[in-house]
């Protein structure tokens, strides 16, 4: 990402004078920045701290009122029964199976049919990127059902392929391969056309391995996708060796777990954990996909 | 998959009439090589995606339901019968009212705030940068399911967002149990939520403004509310359009934060439309719902038609 940096050509622009007034002044400006950006970081990050914090509290801490702010008595004990009760393990394995799996097929068949999009003319080309454009607007909703019978009908409700097929390969993958490998120079692959390189080889040596970004951003969105995906899990994983972990934690708080606030904050925490361990290892990378989905 | 690479030499110079027929193979092959590189794609995509979004339009004009799955080739033919139905059906109505409430008020709030983000991040500050665009984009990351239980819990009656509001004697409302004060809770989650992805768009159209236009400014006296209003807001103009764009379409289709916050309630003040189609779809009415579906789909997509022109027209 590259850092345009307004303020460090200002002061020398307007002379002498002026910049030795203001290097006297107090930067009142930019501490008020600092002050806002701060509380609103604050309050925004504020859920995860609160979430945090409940879940080292009992549960009698949790209702009492009025809120005490750091745990009174510190107790692992939601933790304990959460890995207790519920097979963590197991939801941590599907979760990431399943997304593992979503992230390998996008990369691989988005790719390909970009690239095939991007620089193969073809019968159908116009068609069919249109059809992946408009997919890119359909509600969820609209297919859930439909979707569902076609997955009932194929024996597959409650596996993993239930899980992993209908995500293996989508429009905004198709759309986002298509944009950067279109800006990818002709002259290469030309070259090793009339060497002989079939298609395949063209593919496989030349353009693949120039996508590193789009791969990059494409490996974060899917994943961060499926590991926060909800909706369709919920339908068709029907029993807990099934559930990932957003299934395991929504259909744990329900009816009289509704209230058993430091378990189900300790469950959050398990949930959130893991991606927010991945994203503020990867952020940079989270910043340039967002930037270029956006962007192009 | 390997493809042989026989006629893919240049074609030769002189015998024009054998060159066009030459091309012709080519492209015949060439077209087979593509649909080969789509064909996992499209497989994918038509009994996944596309097929189900042919079928749930076929069905919207059909009385199918549940009973019907086994034969659904059974059902009758009812025309436009289910749309009319929709629009008499008082509930879905309220689910209109209800999104378009969550989408007008939900998409400049978090615009707003996406924006204000952006540019304080962008007025030159060195010292935690990184950290302030990790921490604001944190929750864009984090699984709706689990933050909606803290939610749930801080907006509680008597829970922390009353207790700090409180300080300055304001008495909050039980936020998710007052049919008023539900949606707004849902909305403030929603803006919470996406202000992130705002903030990072937002702030690479702001680093592609030349700074020597600011510069120029300057020297004139204008002041920075002067500069951010003349010069800032219309250079910024299409990547703000396409952050409302990116929105909107997401923003209609608002279903996971009523689906873990409220569920729908209270008395409904939070049922949106696709919380309504998904709660048909549970009801069985397959024909009903897909004719619900498909008139939020005409929303979506006229309004995005709509900004794609004004996007365009613009550029």
């Amino acid at each position: 990402m590259v850092t345009v940096n307004p303020v460090s050509s200002r002061p020398a622009s307007p002379g002498p004078v002026s910049s030795a007034r203001s290097a006297l002044r107090f930067p009142w400006s930019r501490a008020v920045t600092y002050t806002v950006l701060s509380v609103g970081l604050l309050v925004t990050i504020m859920p995860f701290i609160w979430m945090l914090l409940g879940s080292f509290k009992t549960q009698g801490e949790l209702l009492r009122r009025p809120i005490t702010w750091w745990p009174q008595a510190p107790t692992t004990e939601n933790y304990e029964t959460w890995m207790s009760q519920l097979d963590y393990g197991k939801f941590l394995t599907n979760s990431l199976i399943v997304a593992v799996c979503v992230v390998l097929g996008n990369l691989l068949f988005c790719s390909m049919v970009g690239y095939a999009l991007a620089k193969i003319d073809f019968p159908g080309r116009r068609l069919l990127f249109g059809l992946v454009m408009t997919m890119l607007m359909v509600p969820g909703v609209v297919t859930l059902i439909p979707t569902f019978v076609i997955v009932a009908n194929l024996g597959l409700v409650n596996t993993y392929p239930a899980l992993i097929l209908p995500f293996l390969a989508g429009p905004l993958g198709v759309f986002l391969m298509r944009q950067y490998i279109q800006g990818i120079p002709d002259a290469l692959m030309e070259a090793a056309r009339i060497d002989g390189a079939g298609e395949f080889r063209v593919f496989s040596r030349i353009v693949l391995p120039q996508c590193g970004p789009p791969l990059a951003t494409l490996a974060i969105l899917t994943f961060l996708g499926s590991w926060n995906n909800f909706l369709w899990p919920l339908v068709v994983a029907q029993t807990e060796d099934m559930y990932t972990l957003p299934v395991a934690l929504s259909l744990y708080s329900v009816g009289s777990n509704q209230t058993n606030y430091g378990i189900l904050m300790a469950g959050s925490v398990l949930v959130v954990a893991p991606i927010l361990v991945l994203f503020l290892l990867l952020q940079r990378y989270f910043v340039q996909g967002i930037a270029m989905t956006g962007i192009k | 998959m390997s493809v042989t690479t026989e006629g893919r030499r240049r074609p030769g110079v002189g015998a024009a009439p054998r060159r066009s027929s030459a091309t012709e193979r080519r492209r015949r092959r060439q077209g087979l090589v593509a649909w080969l590189f789509a064909l996992p794609f499209v497989l994918i995509f038509m009994v996944f995606m596309f097929g189900p979004l042919v079928w749930s339009f076929g069905m919207s004009f059909t009385d199918m339901t549940i009973r019907d799955i086994r034969t659904p080739f059974s059902v009758n033919f009812e025309g436009l019968q289910n749309f009319v139905a929709v629009f008499q059906d008082e509930t879905f109505r309220k689910a209109l009212v209800n999104t378009l409430y969550f989408t007008v008020v939900g998409i400049p709030l978090t615009m707003v705030f996406g924006l204000a983000l952006a540019v304080a991040l962008n007025t030159g500050i060195e010292k935690f940068r990184a950290v302030f665009r990790v921490g604001f984009y944190t929750p864009v990351v984090t699984s709706i399911v689990a933050v909606a239980v803290v939610w749930r819990f801080m907006l509680q009656g008597d829970g922390l967002v009353n207790t700090v509001l409180g300080w300055v004697g304001i008495n909050g409302p039980d936020w998710l149990n007052d049919q008023y004060w539900a949606m707004p809770s849902i909305i403030l989650m929603a803006a919470w939520r996406n202000m992130g992805t705002l903030m990072i768009i937002f702030l690479a159209g702001l680093q592609a403004i030349p700074s020597d236009v600011y510069e120029a400014a300057e020297v004139d006296g204008a002041s920075k509310w002067r500069q951010f209003r003349t010069m800032t807001l219309p250079l910024l103009r299409p990547t703000l359009l396409l952050g409302a764009v990116l929105l909107s379409v997401g923003f209609l289709q608002v279903f996971e934060e009523p689906f873990v916050m409220t569920k729908g309630g209270p008395l409904n003040s939070t049922l949106t439309m696709s919380f309504f189609v998904y709660n048909q779809f549970g009801y069985g009415r397959f024909g009903f719902g897909s004719a619900a579906a498909y008139v939020l789909f005409a929303f979506i997509a006229a309004l995005a038609a709509v900004q794609f022109r004004i996007l365009r027209s613009k550029d």
